[in-house]
């Protein structure tokens, strides 16, 4: 193509992203956008045309946390816009590269509350790494460059670029960006030396250290990289809800996760640590619970590449500014050296955290009433699926158990909505994942909550090839606000009941949407069922698992409450030997 | 200790870069003193000077976040002694043909300035620190204080071009 070819703005926003690598986007065309889905009818790009923008954004969402790519997702003005308020919302807090593209009314239009219009740009400022509003067709490549280099490097982000219709009909002549120039934004890359000298120094004093895992470890590709070093230092690990398989489930340092429903183990070795090594973790208040009441003997190593959560939650002794994986690589040698001479004794620290985690393994009680426990569900599904498949969660009490029960061994398999706490995220997440890795098996496990919100994408996903699974953890009920409800609210179950056993049918509804319905409400059919799901694979399945209401997730802290008031079951505090309190 | 601090904050001139640096403030709860914004003498960087009472611990974060902002292109902050500060004040005092003339020396003494004269009233400008518009503000109020606006405060390192002697937070 000749470069000083005239063509419209919206043939240029195609070109622009084919140009940045684009595979995939996902979305839903409206007015505003309309001159943007010519070319795109022409374009090497794969289109997925959603039900719902909301599932555009998800889905996106679900492709990058499975691929490490930037998703893209795009819809129209006003309500497609804001449709994508949510995933966007969702994205940003969880640090997963997305771009999201609107049209905009005409560049005349704006500010005249013209048809579908909405302010996206003020709107999405909040909850955005960065967003632009393009008036002029000559800005498009520029943006879409800058888009993708904002979202996909340093911690990663949503980024949102609106395009106003008439830059999209206008002519322009295509330039690319020779280069990002964006003097406002250079990430760190690595760590400054001296304090890795000073977290080596802290490393081979400590007594009691803990490796303190979160997702910024998987955004980072560092999994090698934090193997070697827990290996080297011999310490143990905790993996938070966003860094489950980081850091293999089945490796004997690995105490499980942390927070409020984390384990025993992980939650106290925490709060006993003398040294929290905290590798691309944020000190979320459902990690911490009170946050004066944290580790309170622990001096604090924490590593990220965004300067601001350094001493946001948690006050650091020292601070590593850069990318996990250099970090990780700077501090190895340093501590190999330091290690010749003096290697830290940790053998008491493991007798303790052993005794823990011996005393205080994740458990579940079977119903009494012969009904099926969710958490079995759960764990039979990660055993038939095993550690290369993808499983997603909504957000709940079966989130909860999807991360204690499947074992993750291997990063970017294990999707969820952390920061934000979607519901609904998971059937559209899951879409996204399965665009992403066609070939891997993806599982949603969901709540019968959840599902309602966003299951229309299983249309997209009958639609376009893409045979996800689909788990709805059947217990009739917003089960976590129920929980809370029977805690903390004396089972006043003010809204909360769905009633949802057989009203929406969902196998005849799976069956509606083009999928393959199956029903589950027995423990004896459950490895049946799962193995019947497993064997569909032209499909998308869906399988209603019927299990026990008032099953709930333990061990838990209370909201607002210490780490070391855990409970282990229902006002039931772990029994401590009285010298390790 | 909760101290007041301000900040140098160059800006690029885009669009809606007033409305992120008052987003963000809205949104991590930080309470902004004053702000200021105008042009610099490049065209495209505009100069934000932000005051602000925060305790030592929250101004980092305060610097972090808005380093985060994409459109923020580096941070100072400014030390009192090591930097001029001024603020603008119009002031319309009430005046009888008694009070008039030690109005009038008030407005001498602070080295300010008559800018509009009526029948029953002076407006007066006056430039300054915030102690000195303070305190020409409890000089005038027994005369009677009709009308009154105040600019933020804008600041300037002294010596050499800002960015160029203190240390700069921004990376």
């Amino acid at each position: 193509m000749n470069m000083s070819e005239q063509i419209t703005g919206a043939q240029a926003l195609v070109k622009a992203l084919e140009h940045v690598g684009v595979d995939v986007m996902f979305g839903l065309p409206g007015g505003a956008i309309l001159p943007a889905y010519d070319p795109i009818y022409d374009s090497s790009i794969r289109h997925i045309l959603v039900r719902h923008e909301q599932g555009a954004g998800h889905a996106a969402t679900g492709y990058a946390q499975a691929t490490g790519r930037v998703g893209v997702c795009i819809a129209t003005s006003g309500p497609g816009a804001t449709n994508l308020v949510t995933p966007i919302a969702d994205a940003q807090m969880d640090s997963v590269p997305i771009v999201a593209i609107t049209g905009q009314v005409a560049s005349s239009s704006i500010g005249t509350d013209a048809f579908q219009e909405a302010d996206i740009r003020g709107i999405t400022m909040p909850v955005t790494k960065h967003n632009f509003l393009i008036t002029n067709a000559d800005d498009i490549p520029r943006a879409i460059a800058d888009a993708f280099h904002i979202a996909g490097t340093g911690r990663p982000g949503a980024v949102l670029v609106d395009i106003a219709k008439d830059a999209l009909q206008s002519m322009t002549t295509f330039k690319w960006p020779a280069e990002v120039s964006l003097p406002g934004y250079k990430p760190i890359m690595d760590p400054q030396a001296q304090s890795v000298t000073d977290a080596v120094a802290l490393i081979a004093q400590a007594k009691k250290p803990v490796f303190y895992v979160g997702g910024g470890v998987i955004k980072a590709n560092a999994s090698k990289e934090l193997m070697e070093i827990a290996e080297l230092v011999g310490a143990p690990v905790v993996t938070t809800l966003m860094a489950l398989g980081s850091f293999p489930d089945s490796h004997p340092q690995h105490l499980g996760m942390p927070g409020m429903h984390g384990t025993v183990a992980a939650v106290t070795a925490l709060q006993q640590s003398d040294l929290l090594i905290t590798l691309g973790a944020r000190f979320d208040d459902r990690v911490t619970g009170k946050l004066s009441t944290f580790a309170p003997n622990a001096k604090v190593i924490h590593a990220d590449i965004d300067p601001a959560e350094i001493g946001k939650n948690r006050i650091a002794d020292v601070a590593l500014v850069g990318d996990l994986a250099h970090t990780i690589k700077a501090l190895l040698p340093v501590l190999k050296s330091a290690f010749k001479n003096d290697r830290p004794d940790l053998a008491a620290w493991w007798q303790q955290c052993n005794s823990w985690r011996e005393r205080f393994p994740l458990g579940y009680d079977e119903p009494e009433d012969g009904t099926v426990s969710p958490q079995y569900v759960i764990e039979r599904i990660g055993a038939a699926a095993g550690p290369d498949a993808i499983y997603v969660a909504g957000v709940g009490q079966h989130q909860m158990w999807a991360s204690q029960f499947v074992k993750y061994e291997k990063p970017r398999t294990w999707l969820n909505s952390g920061g934000l706490g979607t519901m609904g995220y998971a059937v559209p997440a899951a879409m996204g994942a399965k665009v992403g890795a066609p070939d891997t098996v993806v599982w949603a496990i969901d709540g019968d909550g959840c599902f309602q919100m966003t299951n229309q994408e299983l249309v997209t996903c009958a639609l376009n090839n893409i045979p996800i699974k689909v788990a709805i953890i059947n217990n009739e009920s917003l089960g976590m606000v129920r929980q809370w409800q029977t805690l903390f609210y004396n089972q006043r179950y003010s809204n909360t009941d769905l009633h949802s056993h057989r009203v929406p049918d969902f196998v005849k509804l799976a069956d509606a949407m083009g999928c393959v319905g199956l029903r589950c409400e027995s423990k004896e059919d459950v490895d049946r069922v799962i193995a019947e799901a497993m064997a569909i694979n032209d499909r998308p399945v869906i399988v209603d698992f019927s299990v026990h209401r008032d099953a709930m997730v333990w061990p838990m802290v209370a909201a607002g409450t210490s780490n070391n008031d855990i409970l282990v079951a229902k006002s039931m505090a772990p029994i401590w030997d009285s010298q390790e309190l | 200790m909760t101290t007041t601090h301000t900040l140098s904050v160059l800006v690029e001139n885009s669009p809606g870069v007033l409305a992120r640096v008052a987003s963000l403030f809205s949104r991590r709860a930080y309470n902004i003193d004053s702000l200021a914004v105008g042009p610099t003498e490049n065209p495209h960087i505009s100069r934000m000077t932000i005051v602000i009472k925060v305790d030592g611990h929250a101004l980092e974060q305060v610097i972090q976040q808005l380093d985060k902002l994409i459109n923020v292109l580096s941070i100072t902050e400014l030390d009192p002694v090591a930097s001029v500060q001024r603020e603008l004040l119009l002031v319309k005092v009430t005046t009888s043909p008694q009070t008039r003339s030690q109005v009038l020396e008030t407005v001498q003494l602070f080295r300010a300035k008559v800018v509009d004269v009526a029948q029953d009233a002076v407006t007066i400008e006056a430039t300054g620190n915030s102690e000195k518009i303070q305190a020409l503000l409890r000089v005038l109020e027994p005369y009677g204080i009709k009308e009154l606006v105040q600019s933020g405060l804008v600041a300037m390192e002294r010596g050499l071009k800002p960015g160029m002697t203190s240390h700069e937070t921004s990376h």
